[in-house]
């Protein structure tokens, strides 16, 4: 995989551009989205983001594809909710509060050792199944033990009644935010680390060929275990901090719904990248919150980027841009750059014709009272007459037909004309 | 008690056939393709929603036979145009694919039909009581669904073990490649069996959407078990997929009629309702109702990955 190629000594420095961007990121955002919204929007961010880089050390280094992550999560995040109270319960008296995440990954090892003990044995489909199986267990079982889980209402606590390691008041978004961020940060970097130890390598060399990773003398079960156990673990914390953020944790958090967005979220990044589960977390959050105030189809749009990452981007949206980068180093753009612009147009025009085409349906079929004048892109139409969807449809097909059938081929003749080498 | 117990078994063995509808569809695409199709319970969903939309239009019989081969067309484009293509990256994308692809499905049912359930009934000439067994009423309609089931099976065992192309299909389950090199064309047999398991979980909805319910959750709530099924009864094996089917679908019904719980059966014997095993001591059958199903999952995959019937493990 990509980030795994060794490099030379100057492309090295600049593999490292990550960690000063998005640490500067982390601090400037917050003065940009003060508001109490944006505030908790990027604590969610940066919870999603260790959630997503742990469900990664399975996914894109192990190669292990699990539906129940949130199993871990959800747990680490009980449990630290239960030493919170009973933080509160003493009077603000014991743990303090910027270790509780610390809890939660105990918790999230715990349940992992536990669970990863029979889990790792096969990889592929069978761990895929027991992955599903023990999410959905783990889910309705939340509903039947509610002196643990505290039933549909799910527990509360209160992270001002806890004492402060720094002296912090926690009552305020901002300061939560910044432990949010120091913990991501310990987090990422730890993950990051550990995929340069002689575990990690052969965590990448169990996930493409077990066989001789057997033969070399390591036992594959016994390193997905390690994986497993350690994902579960940060899984585990970024429950924990989840817990300080939204003072609240229910069933959803365990729940199949929680497994599936950090799977979409990952693999929307792309996995074979290490930033790549950072931006699809990332973005992922983003969409769920601010698409979902916008228009009823998000959860479509969701399904449909996923499935088109799925077939036609499989290293994800990190990896088209890095393949592109690649090719551009390469000189593989020099006199075709106009029609790659060209393309891209072509397929941005495309994909707002398809937006307006499901805004349309999504007005007409699911409004109380369809002929209403509507909204949509800066124009108000009324979508029972013709016009707005013969225009939609219209645009679609003219930006998917100019990409596929003028642009791709010409770029195709443009590369052979030139040299034999260069990809698009 | 006799009641319950024959009450159950019948009502059991219905579910259970339905449970078979589906499932033996995807036990098919997996010993073929290698697939598990995530999105297998959609398809179901949509046999339920055609056969509602075109019921309307031309009356139940008729939707009968329509709505499954509309669904196996849609089966057939998206193999066609959305599997075949993600084939080449490999079995985890193949999964992902058919994983998002269940959403899609679900948001366009319930964009196109909304989200409330939809009035999907039994038709009047299948609507009355077929016979009363110890005063519980038994409907005609759920003696037709174990009819269609029936039917089912034996047709599909004469298609797989009689007929030519059931040899080809059977060819292509183990030995793809060979197959290829004797002239046939073997992304066609796998397009076809694809399609095939579609229209079958279609079917499975046009009977299945009347007798449960019709919302764009009902493949949610069927996906996993179907999953359950075909693991327990063993991945590719057709007979397989009847005996879990019935097993699964007949447990799960006793478990939500008798009530049940150790505490009831031994007596409390001073343990509180509170703490893991108190609660466990408590707890009701109708309440494990629910997890049985995950329970066999995972203890299957645990000490028989190979299910009951399966020849080769998952």
């Amino acid at each position: 995989m990509a980030t795994n190629t060794a490099a030379g000594g100057a492309s090295n420095l600049l593999r490292f551009w990550p960690w000063v961007v998005i640490p500067l990121l982390a601090l400037i955002l917050p003065q940009i989205f003060d508001s109490r919204h944006g505030i908790t929007l990027l604590s969610h961010m940066g919870i999603a983001i260790i959630f997503a880089l742990s469900y990664n050390m399975l996914l894109g280094n192990t190669g292990l594809l699990s539906f129940g992550h949130a199993v871990y999560y959800g747990l680490g995040a009980y449990v630290a909710m239960h030493v919170l109270r009973m933080v509160n319960d003493a009077g603000g008296e014991g743990l303090p509060l910027e270790l509780i995440p610390v809890v939660g990954a105990a918790a999230g090892l715990f349940f992992g050792v536990i669970f990863g003990s029979f889990s790792v044995r096969r990889a592929g489909v069978v761990f895929a199944m027991i992955t599903l199986g023990l999410g959905a267990l783990v889910h309705s079982s939340s509903l039947m033990f509610s002196d643990f889980f505290g039933g549909e209402a799910g527990l509360f606590g209160n992270r001002v009644a806890a004492p402060s390691l720094f002296g912090v008041d926690y009552g305020s978004n901002t300061n939560t935010y910044y432990l949010v961020v120091a913990w991501a940060l310990i987090a990422a970097i730890f993950i990051y680390l550990l995929r340069k130890t002689p575990l990690g390598w052969m965590a990448n060399a169990v996930r493409d060929n077990p066989e001789r990773a057997q033969f070399v003398g390591y036992n594959p079960t016994i390193v997905r275990f390690i994986q497993f156990a350690l994902a579960a673990m940060f899984a585990g914390l970024a429950g924990g901090l989840f817990v300080i953020t939204d003072e609240i944790v229910n069933d959803e958090s365990v729940g199949q719904i929680q497994s599936g967005i950090v799977l979409l979220g990952t693999y929307i990044g792309g996995i074979g990248y290490f930033i790549g589960p950072m931006v699809g977390a990332a973005l992922v959050t983003v969409l769920e919150s601010s698409l979902s105030s916008y228009t009823e189809a998000w959860v479509l749009y969701f399904g449909l980027l996923f499935i088109s990452i799925v077939m036609f981007a499989p290293m994800g949206l990190v990896g088209i841009v890095h393949t592109q980068y690649l090719t551009w180093k390469a000189g593989g753009w020099k006199g075709n750059t106009g029609i790659r612009l060209y393309m891209l147009l072509a397929g941005l025009v495309g994909i707002f014709g398809a937006i307006c085409v499901i805004e349309l349906s999504y007005h007409y079929f699911r409004s109380w009272d369809p002929s209403a004048p509507f909204g949509l892109m800066g124009f108000t139409v009324n979508a029972t007459t013709a016009l707005p969807w013969l225009v939609s449809f219209g645009i679609a097909i003219i930006g998917f037909g100019l990409m596929l059938f003028h642009g791709k081929p010409m770029l195709a003749r443009r590369i052979s004309a030139t040299s034999e080498g260069g990809n698009a | 008690m006799f009641e319950t117990i024959a009450y159950s078994i019948l009502n059991g063995v219905l579910y259970g056939t339905l449970l078979f509808m589906m499932s033996s569809g995807l036990t098919l695409i997996f010993g073929m393709m290698g697939v598990l199709n995530f999105a297998h319970a959609s398809f179901y969903m949509l046999g339920a929603y055609f056969a509602y939309t075109l019921g309307l239009a031309t009356g139940f019989w008729v939707a009968l036979f329509l709505a499954p081969i509309l669904v196996g067309a849609a089966g057939a484009l998206v193999e066609r145009y959305g599997l075949r293509r993600v084939h080449q990256y490999g079995h985890v994308p193949e999964l992902l694919f058919t994983f998002g692809l269940a959403y899609v499905i679900e948001e366009l049912v319930a964009l196109f039909w909304g989200t409330v359930p939809v009035p999907y009934k039994a038709p009047a000439s299948l609507d009355f009581t077929a016979f009363s067994l110890m005063g519980l009423d038994y409907s005609m309609f759920k003696v037709f669904i174990l009819l269609v089931a029936i039917v089912m099976f034996v047709g599909l065992w004469l298609l797989l073990k009689k007929t030519r192309a059931g040899l080809v299909i059977q060819g292509a389950l183990s030995r793809p490649d060979m197959v290829g090199a004797l002239g046939h064309n073997v992304p066609m047999v796998f397009t076809f069996v694809f399609a095939f398991g579609c229209a079958l979980a279609g079917l499975g909805g046009v009977v299945g959407g009347i007798q449960f319910v019709t919302d764009p959750g009902m493949a949610f709530m069927m996906g996993p078990i179907v999953f359950v099924v075909v693991v327990l009864g063993g991945l590719g094996s057709v007979p397989g997929a009847l005996v879990a089917s019935l097993i699964i679908g007949i447990l799960q019904t006793f478990f939500l009629s008798i009530n049940f719980s150790l505490a009831g059966a031994i007596g409390s014997l001073g343990i509180e309702d509170s703490g893991f095993f108190g609660v466990l001591w408590h707890m009701e059958t109708t309440r494990i109702a629910a997890v049985l199903p995950y329970l066999l999952l995972v203890l299957t995959l645990i000490f028989r990955p190979r299910g009951l019937f399966g020849k080769r493990e998952a």
